[in-house]
């Protein structure tokens, strides 16, 4: 019989659904037994889905402008090298 | 019923900006800028920290394109380009405390669990969402960064237990242990909000 040290243990394999079948088999034993473990598995579960379920916030206008621009610096000084060397291969 | 989003082809996109195809990375960055600016605040726990690290990150990420071998996500690899410029930006602010994420934090003793209660079915209801991602924020900001970046990794950006280790360059064995201690503590924090009214709090061990 599992205790309840043994339970949390197991705890992310078995939110994830990482378990082997019999070991599973026997945390959703321990879980019809143990009140406590069964909160605790039941609000572990729920912690995950709420971070999941929340969407990330957009960029900022200014945020993403300042990268943009840098980005497009970037691309412009990528271009001018690739001219400046396919120059040199033609020379 | 068929998916009504276009098809998302990551590595045909990577290809394309490899070859020098400007407007595939810039479909990159409008595919991935929200989720490293979210992941970026919640490693350095600062606003400004996070607008810094998304830029440098996509501009590490279109510099070194080349570097890319593609035997990971683009994802994956532009997530581990992100968490460095993050844990480099903490450990400026923190210049007094080093930040690691080696730093040993298993002594072989099982995480204390002291509130147990009944949590309601849609806790979320009786938040407005600005309270709730108060809440939120709040709470993962409050673990240490040794447990708070693998939890962003596994359980907010869902990355595999494998991506995450190679990510922060730690164990499989520690990305486990990790992530139990930060979603046992976070559970914990969020037991006082979610908490089923009148149910019982009581000591557990």
């Amino acid at each position: 019989m599992l205790t309840c040290k043994d339970f949390l243990k197991e705890l992310n394999d078995y939110l994830d659904e990482h378990c082997e079948p019999g070991l599973r088999r026997e945390l959703e034993a321990h879980l019809g037994a143990c009140p406590n473990c069964f909160v605790i598995a039941d609000t572990t579960k729920k912690t995950i889905k709420i971070y999941q379920g929340q969407e990330p916030k957009a960029v900022p206008e200014m945020v993403r402008f300042r990268l943009l621009a840098a980005l497009e610096r970037k691309m412009q000084e990528r271009k001018s090298s690739d001219c400046a060397s396919g120059e040199v291969n033609r020379a | 019923m068929p998916d009504p989003a276009p098809a998302f082809d990551e590595s045909a996109l990577v290809e394309r900006a490899r070859n020098g195809d400007d407007q595939a990375f810039a479909e990159l960055l409008n595919r991935y800028d929200r989720k490293i600016l979210r992941l970026a605040k919640n490693i350095t726990n600062n606003e400004e920290d996070a607008e810094d690290v998304l830029q440098e990150a996509f501009l590490k990420a279109y510099t070194h394109l080349a570097d890319f071998k593609g035997d990971s996500r683009f994802y994956t690899w532009i997530v581990r380009i992100a968490v460095n410029e993050s844990l480099m930006k903490l450990r400026k602010r923190k210049s007094d405390k080093m930040v690691s994420l080696d730093e040993p934090v298993d002594n072989g003793e099982e995480t204390v669990t002291r509130e147990v209660a009944v949590w309601d079915d849609t806790p979320e209801i009786k938040y407005s969402q600005e309270e709730i991602k108060k809440i939120l924020d709040e709470s993962v900001e409050s673990l240490p960064p040794i447990f708070r970046s693998v939890f962003v990794l596994r359980d907010i950006e869902e990355l595999s237990t494998e991506e995450t280790a190679e990510v922060l360059g730690i164990s499989i064995p520690a990305v486990k242990s990790r992530l139990l201690r930060a979603r046992l503590q976070l559970r914990e924090k969020l037991t006082r909000f979610f908490r089923r009214k009148g149910d019982n709090v009581f000591a557990y061990l």
